[in-house]
């Protein structure tokens, strides 16, 4: 049995645990609501521009010579995976979900005789995925998701990367991996496709509500499209780095709740334990001193 | 949408700069600046590195720079997609100048980079002149 000397330094140690883990609650709690803020500032952006590449995709469709970001290279043999997690661990489950994702469809695209390679952003997923994909990796992105606030220029700089290494050939399909916030308690894994690129299907009812203007380009269409294309990469990769912001913020604040829960729950425990052995300690000197005083 | 108004929206990947109501705006297009009043005809156009002007009437009202994007005219107003925009008087000249000269070396310490990488660098170089340039000459 534990001596009373060890358990005092047990609840010692559990209740600096805590302080740390509430800490952290607090400071998640107030990134959360920054990096929530900072998503929802660059939705529109995001949703204009898939608009726009709808329309003038959609109006391009069928032809032929179109770019091979749109239209995929006309083979599916070597896929990237474009892992995006956060630099830091004590967040739950957030960066594991997205690592066994990945592990599951790199399996998955393996089982179909599919070439997989990897870019990684952030420093968990290079360093949890490095041991049994090592190999596949191509490109690791560092210093991007740590910073205080997430900057554009970051994205465009993984964007152009990426086209890099499109147009060496070096891969057919693109897939980003991220989890998308929902709420502080719910994130969704995600795999979106980037090249080639998912165009929305235009809902039937809003052509019905307002008819689609025909357009004017200019300068043409095509050299609008190829303008579009390798900026819209950077976009959504801006976008699912938001996301994921949020989510690891919200995913650490959970994280730590519960943390800082579990460490009151047994700092009661030890604290009962410690009390009960201090009265049978005391009792005992008593019967002690008591029967030496009657020997005499 | 109002009377003869035109509707301005211009966003940035990080946040919307503006949403106004305006009676013209002028966008430094690809192929020739342009402007935009009421019921102009739908439109989808290239930006260059310039200036965005908003116009009250006949009098210009704000000048915001551009570092080139996308336009989209239709019938609910402009829209506009902006790699990096700022509001004329924000644009500070020490900093404008240094990233000008940043951006010009840059270019010259890649000499054996990719194309793709070159092609960026000079963008960014014409981007950091252009602003310096709107600054020296606002009424352009």
């Amino acid at each position: 049995m534990a001596s009373l000397k060890d358990l005092r330094v047990r609840i010692n140690s559990v209740k600096q645990t805590r302080k740390i883990t509430s800490a952290m609650k607090l400071v998640a709690a107030s990134k959360l609501k920054r990096a929530q803020e900072q998503a929802e500032a660059a939705r529109p952006f995001a949703e204009k521009m898939t608009a726009l590449l709808a329309n003038v995709g959609g109006a391009m469709a069928g032809q032929p010579g179109l770019s091979p970001l749109l239209v995929g290279t006309g083979k599916d043999d070597v896929h990237l995976l474009v892992v995006a997690t956060g630099d830091r661990g004590l967040c739950g489950a957030f960066n594991s979900s997205i690592i066994r994702g990945t592990r599951r469809r790199i399996a998955e695209l393996r089982s179909q005789g599919k070439e997989v390679k990897l870019l990684t952003i952030g420093r968990k997923a290079r360093d949890l995925l490095r041991r049994d994909y090592g190999d596949l990796m191509v490109e690791h992105v560092d210093g991007v998701v740590g910073k205080r606030r997430l900057e554009f220029a970051d994205s465009k700089l993984i964007a152009d990367k990426i086209l890099d290494l499109f147009e060496q050939g070096a891969f057919d399909v693109a897939t980003l991996v991220f989890n998308q916030f929902k709420s502080a308690v719910t994130q969704v894994l995600t795999f979106k496709a980037l090249i080639p690129v998912e165009l929305p299907v235009v809902e039937e009812q809003s052509e019905a509500a307002e008819p689609q203007a025909i357009y004017e380009f200019e300068p043409g269409e095509e050299a609008i499209l190829n303008e579009l294309l390798p900026r819209n990469i950077g976009v959504q990769i801006f976008r699912a780095l938001l996301e994921n912001a949020a989510s690891e913020q919200g995913a650490r604040m959970v994280a730590m709740d519960n943390a800082t829960r579990n460490a009151g729950d047994m700092i009661n425990s030890l604290s009962l334990r410690y009390n009960r052995q201090r009265q049978a300690q005391i009792t005992k000197e008593l019967i002690e001193i008591i029967s030496g005083a009657e020997a005499v | 949408m109002a009377e003869n108004k035109v509707i301005l929206e211009l966003v940035s990947p990080e946040r919307v700069l503006a949403s106004e109501e305006v009676d013209m705006v002028t966008l430094p297009g690809a192929e020739g600046e342009f402007g935009v009043l009421p019921e102009h005809a739908p439109l989808v156009a290239l930006l260059n590195p310039g200036i965005i002007t908003t116009f009250e009437g006949t009098t210009p009202k704000k000048r915001i720079f551009v570092a080139g994007g996308f336009a989209e005219v239709n019938e609910r107003g402009c829209i506009v997609l902006a790699e990096a925009a700022e509001p004329l008087e924000e644009i500070d000249r020490a900093s404008a100048e240094r990233a000008l000269a940043d951006a010009r070396d840059d270019l010259a310490d890649t000499k054996d980079a990719g194309e793709t990488e070159r092609q960026r660098l000079e963008t960014a170089v014409k981007v950091a002149e252009t602003r310096l340039e709107v600054l020296d000459n606002p009424s352009h």
